[in-house]
């Protein structure tokens, strides 16, 4: 018992959701969920949104965000019962034993406060430090984490530094009190990246060299493997599997882990080229209306039918802005876009409907590319009276031939998109572009809005679209791991230029430019010891520093 | 520059700019559409002559820019012109009555503003509970009567059947401050009604914005007392927004003054304003609604000014 | 199935009642509008079931015809209002650049005036005849509706749903009625509520001013003016208004709430 630091006993959380028109009620989140963590030790908490991952980590601070509850059951730290203690204590142990970390530093920084007040103003307010203590401390911190300028960055506010280094910031404010416990709770998942993998190594040293205890919430087990000595993994607030690190990656026992683990592994062996490509996009500039500097630079691809290239890159890198030169949103400066052997104006005002209808597009969020005033069957059919003249009951069959195609069932004609699960959204998105019998579909991060295994469901199914309708996909995404389970060739972007472009084969082979190697091996890997590795072999710094 | 100074500047030539566009538009309103003056004040039986002489008395055969100009810039050097009624210099008769309006209005912002403050902050620390949904339903009922209504309501109740106060509110300058502020009464009241509850319902919302911020969460999980929290990490983040939701307010209450001094017979600007409207004197119409219009942009100019200095993001930048 | 709340029954019943006896007001009046009846001020009693005016009319059939012609000119300068201020507010948003900132701007300048200020300035050279008084409020409150359509529209716009539509090849009248306009109609209709509370108010504020309905006629507010004498003698009459405003603003604002959450609730909820 001595070396239990956090004791988590049927942990029973509910919320009272107010769903519009509808009486107030409550609902579980989670049912009843036990384990124990040990002085020094990061246990890993994986799961899908819903999971109820985060709810867990701030009941370890008797804290419910919003109409979250704690219901039942009982959670010790350092030996004290906490969920029964009143708020005077509670507050002794924020703060100073047990702290926490968002996932976005951003908005958990009071922007009219100078960094180093808020990273010490815990330490000062609970009487563990002196001023100068804790500003010592601070630096000391700002240091480990590898952050510019240690001792004055703590002089600025929020906003006058980057994502990746207010994270480490949150970290270090996190650290300061030199608490017993950790939350952290999706630190990296809003960053690119190649500054993931900084901002992640930061944080193990530092939980290494202070010696702390965490919790290491996230939905990427390749992440979590790479930092935490235990994972659990969750699932609609039941906890499905608890082991080892290198029992849960190696070893899964439950089906459902066995899932998480194998998730990215899907493997596409790339098709050479072909003769004739469906769609070039020929040394294109552009720029923004208004602006003065161009966001693309001299971008050239080319797309083979029924083949798929993906254009990678993080934000800014000119891969979304690519989608919209090609689609006619908006107009290149200079360089031309060639479509099945002929060429397309450059607005989407010179394009006959002929041009419109063979080049279809997919959206990240399917929330939002569908009319939530219109029903599946209208969404779907639009395009088949507007580019076929279908109507009445040859629509009608078309549209369940088309449901069946995205393994939906006809009842799904009559529901509204508030109706539909993330993927089934997604899902009737590609059927809506199918239904135009495209040669061309552009995707633009379509999956990077859903949970991995949803994501894994829609990226099997575009392929199998793809082999039956012959259609071609530049897929558009920040992920290497989707780029490897779905592309023939690949596109890479940095900062508006294409820095290296081919068959997947010889893109993913090395030897690499300086950019490829670092997205490459910035992708985590899910393996043991991966992170180590990476941070040693590699020859560029990430952007985000 | 410093970035903060610019957008400042920006915002005093902004507010010149529509102050200058606003007096074209009260100019026109008053001379370009369809009334004919002149008529209006000599009546259906005047006669052609006795009307061309008004209306070359009136300045009316000159081009109106010339008027225009001739106007703005008297107006600039403090001459409003004169009264068609009586012929007395508008700015002689205006002097005291603006003090009175502003005497009014400041004794309503100095029981309304901190009353609503107050007020906002108790709906938001009872969210949802029975004191935040009486001050709303109180709210509901308040902005749906208009404010003459509410003055006969207070003047019938208060003053008439209870005896309290005052029903007509005259003041002179040779009352003493209490006599004054006793004489003031159910108006003041009644202007602190009007605006109470906007002000109460913009001050709660913008409250509550900033407490659901994540970084009240981070202060939260610090260990921090309520009180702390709101001090140190909300208070410095609301008080832009809600000094806008004040300024936004004062700048409505300078034109509820206008009805309210009707009900109260209170020697101000509103009631000047309206009595001359009656009576279609323009030049003074003209006068009034400038003064108005200059408070009321002023005001809003000072809320955007205020936002722009309480912005970490401007004051600090890159 | 559509639930209507009981806050929103009480509001929906009040609001047909108060326009019901709008537009049938000389089957319901007991009197004549102008017809002396009785004493000056008389307490109610079972013939003047509110008494009876200033100079001996009626009450409740002053108020019955004052409603009438209150809520004719708040409907018919909010009709005015919302057609105008919503068709250039959607026209602006969809069409954009150097239109959209002329009107805007155009706007700005209108409310950069208090609304009862410039209607005094207006009225000030103005005949005072029931379409001016129309059309004065509602080219005024056309200001507000174009702000809310245009930002609305706006919002809507740049979803990518209506980015599909135009990459589909729609044509602009396609965008604008089935794509935006069903997504835009409920926080319009909510604030079309607020629109007509604010008439009433505005044009019983001008009547009492005397600067709106003219005598024998009178609004709401115009029936205050003439009773108000009475008030310090301890006389109501002119606080009969009072009720009948403020239940019927009372109830429209019921009723837009409702709309308005139901709009809130389409992301979550069916259409």
């Amino acid at each position: 018992m001595s070396d239990t630091l956090l004791k988590v006993e049927d942990l029973k959380i509910g919320a009272r959701i107010y769903p519009p028109g509808e009486k107030p009620r409550n609902i579980d989140i989670v049912h009843g969920v036990s384990f124990e963590l040990e002085k020094g030790k990061v246990l890993g908490l994986i799961g899908e949104s819903g999971a109820g991952k985060s709810t867990i980590g701030l009941a370890s601070m008797a804290y419910g965000r919003g109409g979250v509850e704690i219901t039942g059951g009982k959670v010790w730290v350092n030996g004290r019962e906490i969920l029964g203690t009143n708020l005077r204590d509670l507050r002794k142990l924020r703060g100073t034993e047990v702290t926490y970390v968002s996932q976005s530093a951003a908005a958990s920084f009071n922007p009219a406060k100078k960094i180093m007040e808020q990273v010490i103003e815990a330490s000062l307010h609970q009487g563990k430090f002196s001023k100068k203590e804790a500003e010592a401390r601070a630096v000391e911190l700002f240091t480990k984490l590898g952050l510019p300028d240690p001792e004055n960055i703590g002089n600025r506010y929020p906003h006058q530094v980057s994502g990746g280094q207010l994270q480490r910031c949150m970290t270090a404010l996190a650290l300061c009190p030199e608490p017993d416990l950790v939350v952290f709770d999706e630190p990296t998942t809003a960053l690119d990246v190649t500054t993931q993998i900084d901002v992640l190594m930061a944080i193990k040293d530092a939980i290494r060299d202070t010696g702390v205890a965490a919790l290491y919430i996230t939905h990427d087990l390749a992440v979590v493997a790479q930092v935490s000595d235990e994972i659990m993994v969750l699932r609609m607030g039941d906890m499905v599997e608890h082991g080892t690190t290198d029992q849960i990656i190696n070893h899964p026992v439950e089906e459902y882990t066995r899932d998480l683990v194998s998730v990215r592994s899907t493997q596409h062996d790339g098709k050479p080229p072909t003769d004739n490509p469906v769609l070039t996009v020929e040394n294109v500039t552009a720029r923004y209306k208004g602006t003065n500097f161009d966001v693309l630079h001299n971008v050239t691809m080319e797309l083979h039918p029924g083949q798929t290239l993906a254009v990678v890159g993080e934000s800014g890198s000119g891969k979304s802005t690519t989608a919209r030169v090609i689609t006619g949103l908006l107009p290149p400066r200079e360089g031309k876009i060639h479509f099945d052997g002929r060429d397309l104006s450059p607005d989407l005002e010179g394009r006959s409907r002929e041009d419109l209808r063979e080049l279809q597009m997919i959206y990240q969020m399917a929330d939002v590319a569908m009319n939530p005033r219109q029903t599946v069957g209208t969404i779907i059919g639009r395009p088949l009276e507007f580019y076929f003249g279908m109507k009445g009951k040859e629509k009608r069959a078309r549209i369940i031939e088309l449901l069946d195609e995205i393994e939906l069932g006809v009842e799904f004609i009559d529901r509204y998109p508030a109706e539909l699960s993330g993927g089934q959204k997604q899902r009737v998105c590609i059927a809506r572009a199918l239904a135009a019998k495209p040669k061309v579909i552009i995707c633009d991060e379509v999956t990077s809005a859903l949970d991995p295994l949803v994501a894994d469901g829609i990226l099997k199914l575009l392929e199998n679209l793809q082999k039956i309708e012959n259609v071609a996909y530049l897929f558009i995404t920040h992920d290497l791991a989707t780029v490897k389970a779905i592309a023939d060739s690949i596109a890479v972007m940095y900062q508006g230029r294409v820095v290296r472009y081919g068959p997947k084969a010889e893109v993913l082979a090395p030897p690499f430019d300086d950019y490829t190697d670092l997205l490459l091996s910035s992708v985590p890997e899910m393996r043991l010891g991966w992170l180590e590795e990476v941070v040693q072999n590699r020859k560029m710094e990430s952007a985000g520093n | 520059m410093h970035p903060v100074l610019k957008l400042v500047a920006q915002r005093l030539a902004l507010s010149t700019l529509l102050l200058l566009a606003a007096s074209v538009l009260i100019f026109a309103g008053t001379t370009i559409l369809p009334g004919d003056v002149a008529q209006n004040i000599l009546g259906q039986s005047a006669t052609p002559e006795s009307l061309a002489n008004l209306r070359k008395e009136l300045g009316m055969d000159q081009p109106a820019t010339t008027r225009y100009f001739n106007w703005l810039f008297g107006a600039l050097q403090g001459d409003l012109g004169t009264a068609l009624t009586n012929g007395r210099d508008i700015v002689d008769s205006l002097g005291g009555r603006l003090k009175n309006t502003l005497f009014l209005a400041f004794w309503a912002a100095v029981v309304a503003v901190p009353l609503a403050i107050f007020l906002g902050l108790l709906a938001v620390r009872y969210r949802e509970r029975w004191p935040d949904k009486l001050i709303s339903a109180v709210t509901l009922a308040s902005i749906s009567v208009p404010e003459f209504l509410i003055g006969y309501v207070l003047m019938y109740y208060v003053g008439v059947k209870l005896g309290w106060a005052p029903t007509v509110s005259t003041i002179y300058d040779s009352m003493s401050l209490g006599e004054k502020l006793s004489a003031i009464a159910l108006p003041v009241t009644v202007l602190t009604m009007v605006v109470l509850a906007h002000m109460m319902r913009m001050t709660r919302a913008a409250i509550l914005n900033v407490m659901q911020s994540a970084y009240i969460e981070t202060a939260e999980l610090k260990g921090l007392t309520s009180f702390q929290v709101i001090a140190r990490h909300a208070f410095p983040n609301a008080i832009a927004p809600v000094v806008n939701v004040v300024m936004l307010n004062l700048a409505y209450l300078v034109v509820g003054v206008v009805v309210v001094e009707v009900v109260f017979v209170y020697p101000g600007m509103g009631q000047y304003l309206v009595d001359h409207v009656a009576k279609r004197d323009v030049p003074v119409v003209q006068a009034c609604g400038l003064i108005f219009a200059a408070v009321y942009i002023g005001l809003n100019m000072v809320a955007d000014i205020v936002s722009i200095l309480a912005n970490p993001r401007l004051r600090h930048p890159k | 199935m559509m639930r209507i709340p009981p806050a929103a029954l009480i509001g929906l019943f009040f609001t047909g009642l108060y326009f019901f006896v709008a537009v049938f007001a000389p089957l319901i009046a007991p009197y004549s509008m102008t017809e002396i009846v009785g004493d000056v001020w008389e307490p109610s009693s079972s013939e003047h079931w509110l008494g009876t005016d200033n100079i001996g009319r009626d009450l409740l059939t002053r108020m019955i015809y004052g409603g009438r012609t209150t809520i004719f000119i708040a409907t018919a300068a909010t009709i005015l209002s919302f057609t105008l201020g919503s068709i250039l507010g959607f026209t602006a948003a969809v069409v954009g650049g150097w239109v959209d900132q002329v009107m805007s701007r155009f706007v700005d300048l209108i409310m950069s005036i208090p609304t009862l200020i410039f209607a005094l300035v207006v009225l000030s050279v103005m005949p005072v005849t029931l379409f001016i008084l129309i059309l004065v409020m509602g080219l005024l409150d056309s200001t507000r509706v174009y702000r809310l359509a245009r930002a609305v529209a706006v919002d809507i716009n740049v979803m990518d749903f209506v980015e599909a539509a135009k990459l589909r090849g729609e044509g602009r009248r396609w965008v604008i009625f089935r794509e935006i306009l069903p997504n835009a109609l409920s926080p319009l209709v909510a604030e079309m509520g607020l629109r007509f509370i604010f008439a009433v108010l505005f044009v019983s504020t001008l009547s009492f001013l005397g600067l709106g309905v003219q005598p024998p006629n009178a609004d709401w507010g115009g029936i205050v003016k003439e009773n108000k004498d009475g008030i310090v003698y301890g006389i109501p009459a002119a606080l009969v208004p009072a009720v009948a405003i403020a239940t019927l603003a009372i109830s429209v604002n019921l009723v837009a709430d409702w709309v308005l959450n139901r709009t809130t609730s389409l992301k979550g909820g069916r259409g």
